[in-house]
């Protein structure tokens, strides 16, 4: 089919930055195309200039022929270009429908009334052609993140999308839901419409594109058709060089249990107990769906909840954590989940983050010693490598994979006993996360006790030396390194044992594998 | 209706059934006809509150606002003399200027809506004294407006006039909120600003809208006051009003941080302001205590609010879990 949406030469500079180079790009009805780069390799900025937010340095956009230099917001609408955003701008105060029409709702003829008549039925046509399980009255407050997913897409086709651009859509998705995605962009694609696939995924990459883009420093590193779209092949042309395996195994055998945890139950899931034990040096996997209580179990080991129930060791000494300053002076310290919102302040320089919760070290006057501070920063931004101009950056101005490190190195500088990371490189390019687990060996080799909750299979298969997997608020089973697999894992998160997964195996609708 | 306003609703009918109860003077006949008067004249300034607190703003000059448009209405209709229709349009129109001025404020030079009111509470405030010389406005000897008189203070079948205006202002208030557009668009900018802006909204016009709404209501509102009041002294005229307005507003279930609130909340919460001032007076409660009523009223209100939101969040958050656990199981096996 003739690509009716053509971007050509297209060059960005921002001050003191070239964001892209001579990027081209063309999409055709009905295809997939996947959009791969290291974070910092220019997909946003690609996709701000589609969108009608940035302006090309150099460069033209042609739409069904017609050259332009840039597109406001309002006419890359017009021509059907629409985004699915990782952060879902959606408003919760609303219900399904009022979002897909927001700011263009039927009226009525007199006094600009909402038409809420003419409005769902609007919808529930685009609702029905996707499948989805709830009404267009249901408040958006109600909906899960997938159904949420769903909602912008169902926007995305009321605006008669030609291309829908995805943008990491599958990043909290557990994995029913990322079938689901996968079935509906599928669809999509049956009906002509294109879809840019931007993910750090990639086997869902793999899965669905009919070709690949790679980025690399806002330039075009490669592009991939058909089979040659492979993992191996991705990831070269993301980085540039081959990505050596991701395990290290441990420097030396695991020692004495660091903590161990019996019959702990969280607010989550009053009904489940969970039993585990980590031991010194290993790192242990925690995988599991999302919505397994993984998140309520760090919360409940860093005092942020109270357990209702059990018992905490540490060391063989039992403890009672109440709150996260009492978890910190027993040396636990926990990585979130959501880095912008609970692990930084992003106003804040790398000196104020890195300090932040050890500030009275660095005030043995009772003043706070801004040298001894900077200085604290400095070696860790060694230690850790974090790209930076100085210790006097802004957090919030960082790539995430070096904003992780700031919030590595704000609980290294206080000597870890434990350390527990949920889903720790969630939105990291390819090349931090690597370093972020050479960082993990290296603390557990020299003793600390690491905890990794991760939904990346690929991440919790490749990094841990055990793993745990829960599923509905309890452990439901330990594996060994030699028994690691996707599938091992998978039955065990969804509560099956191996057997009964074979018996469903088959039965099941709506697999496509 | 929000299951909030039915709490609010019920509150409400439980205290005035215990006011009632307690002293039957509560429900004589002359008594709801007062208390009824002064809901009408904080109403309209608790209803334009209200809309701008879904924005996320706050309007802090309102009660200054009072004080100043009061002074200048009494001033046209004896100084000037001026015919008083006349003079409740230009006073309607002065507090829509007012409130164009605080969005232009707020929305171009993106200044904070705390500051900019505060600073005009003190500004209004201070021109209102000097304009008087700090003296007291009022009508002279023996003049009379006998249509506007009866407009706003007048009272038919005991219904004061103030009140039968509040309700057909909310009624209006309430369709543009709930129904219309601009409604919409309000609830979403008040939610995420930028995410409306990007859906092709007019976020600035939406919310520099709600301060000339309630810029023109304060005006009308001024009127209805000077009128009850019939002389102002701006030093203490409609003081801590624009409180008693946010008070009615986040009572009525309006969230300060903005996307929240319905019109019919904003009446409840009005009127259950006024019953507790009533509720002072009638149980004999020392009057030096009124604040202190109206503050822990509040208080416990919002808490009980805020408990009631996080129980029913925790009890979705439960059922969506459950779901999502038998929804995975079979089609997540391959």
């Amino acid at each position: 089919m003739e690509p009716f949406l053509e971007l050509e030469g297209i060059s960005k500079t921002y001050p003191g930055v070239q964001a892209l180079s001579d990027v081209s790009l063309s999409v055709a009805p009905g295809e997939v195309i996947g959009l791969i780069g290291e974070n910092g390799a220019g997909k946003s900025t690609l996709m701000k200039i589609l969108g009608g937010v940035a302006e090309a340095t150099t460069g033209t956009i042609r739409i069904d022929g017609e050259s332009r230099k840039a597109l406001t917001v309002g006419e890359a609408s017009a021509a059907g270009i629409a985004f699915v955003h990782q952060e879902l701008n959606l408003f919760d105060n609303l219900d399904a429908a009022a979002n897909v029409f927001i700011g263009r709702e039927p009226k009525t003829p007199f006094f600009r009334l909402v038409d809420r008549k003419r409005l769902k039925a609007a919808v529930q046509p685009l609702m029905d052609r996707l499948g989805v399980d709830f009404s267009p009255s249901t408040p958006v407050v109600e909906l899960s993140i997938a159904q949420r997913q769903l909602l912008e897409i169902i926007k995305a086709l009321s605006l008669d999308a030609r291309v829908v651009i995805m943008d990491e859509p599958t990043s909290s998705l557990t994995v029913s839901e990322t079938r689901r995605l996968l079935s509906v962009i599928d669809e999509l694609k049956k009906n002509g419409v294109a879809i840019i696939f931007i993910s750090h995924r990639l086997n869902e990459v793999t899965e669905c594109a009919d070709r690949v883009v790679v980025l690399r420093d806002g330039r075009i590193s490669g592009r991939l058709r058909g089979d040659d779209i492979t993992h191996d092949a991705m990831i070269r042309l993301m980085i540039g060089r081959d990505l050596k395996a991701l395990y290290t195994p441990p420097a030396a055998p695991p020692g004495e249990a660091m903590l161990e945890l019996s019959g702990l139950r969280t607010s989550a899931f009053p009904d489940s107990a969970v039993d585990l034990v980590l031991h010194r040096g290993e790192i242990l996997g925690l995988a599991g769906l999302i919505g397994a209580g993984r998140t309520e179990l760090a919360r409940a080991l860093f005092g942020i909840d109270r357990p209702l129930g059990g018992t905490v060791r540490l060391e063989g000494r039992e403890i009672v954590v109440n709150s996260p300053s009492e978890a910190i002076a027993e040396g636990i310290y926990l990585i979130p989940e959501d880095r912008k919102q609970s692990s930084l302040i992003l106003e804040d320089t790398i000196t104020a983050n890195i300090s932040l919760a050890n500030i009275r070290a660095f005030a043995p006057s009772g003043f706070v010693d801004s040298a001894l501070e900077e200085k604290n920063a400095m070696v860790q931004c060694r230690a850790l490598r974090i790209k930076a101009p100085n210790v006097s950056t802004p957090a919030g101005s960082l790539s995430g994979g070096n904003q992780q490190k700031v919030v590595l190195g704000k609980w290294l500088s206080m000597k870890p006993r434990i350390l527990i990371f949920d889903e720790p490189t969630r939105g990291i390019d390819v090349g931090s996360k690597n370093e972020i687990y050479t960082l993990m060996r290296g603390l557990a080799d020299s003793g600390v006790g690491v905890l990794m909750i991760s939904s990346d299979m690929e991440e919790v298969v490749g990094v841990s030396d055990r793993m745990a997997v829960m599923h509905e608020g309890s452990v439901a089973g330990i594996l060994s390194r030699d028994r690691f697999s996707e599938e091992a894992v998978m039955q065990l998160a969804v509560g099956h044992s191996g057997v009964e997964a074979h018996t469903t195996r088959g039965t099941t609708p709506g697999i496509t594998h | 209706m929000l299951k909030k306003d039915l709490g609010l609703l019920i509150l409400l009918i439980v205290v005035a059934g215990i006011v009632a109860f307690l002293n039957p003077r509560f429900i004589s006949p002359i008594n709801l006809s007062n208390t009824a008067n002064l809901v009408g004249l904080f109403g309209l300034i608790s209803v334009g509150q209200g809309f701008v607190i879904i924005t996320s703003g706050i309007d802090l000059s309102v009660g200054s606002i009072l004080a100043l448009l009061g002074v200048i209405f009494i001033d046209l209709l004896t100084t000037y003399q001026m015919n008083w229709a006349l003079a409740v349009l230009v006073i309607v129109l002065a507090g829509t200027v007012l409130g164009w001025i605080h969005g232009f404020l707020i929305t171009k030079l993106k200044m904070q809506p705390f500051i900019v009111t505060l600073c005009g509470l003190l500004l209004y405030r201070g021109i209102a004294r000097w304009y008087t010389d700090d003296g007291t406005a009022g009508f002279a000897f023996g003049q009379s407006f006998p249509t506007l008189e009866w407009l706003t203070t007048g009272r038919v079948y005991g219904v004061p006039l103030t009140f039968v205006a509040f309700v057909l202002v909310a009624i209006v208030m309430g369709v543009v909120l709930h129904r219309s557009v601009f409604g919409r668009h309000l609830f979403a900018v008040g939610r995420n600003e930028e995410a409306a802006r990007y859906s092709g909204i007019r976020s600035e016009r939406v919310i520099a809208a709600t301060y000339i709404i309630l810029g023109a209501l304060s005006g009308l509102s001024a009127i209805y006051f000077a009128m009850y009041t019939r002389s102002i002294s701006p030093a203490s005229h409609g003081t801590f009003y624009e409180l008693y307005a946010i008070a009615a507003a986040v009572l009525g279930g309006c969230s300060l941080r903005g996307g929240e609130g319905s019109v019919f909340g904003i009446v409840l919460g009005t009127i259950l302001l006024q019953v507790l001032q009533n509720l002072v007076n009638l149980l004999g409660i020392p009057s030096s205590l009124n604040f202190a009523v109206m503050g822990a009223v509040i208080l416990i209100g919002v808490l009980a609010d805020q408990q009631l939101v996080k129980y029913r969040n925790a009890r979705a958050a439960a059922r969506a879990r459950s779901a999502l656990a038998t929804g995975d199981k079979a089609p997540a096996v391959q």
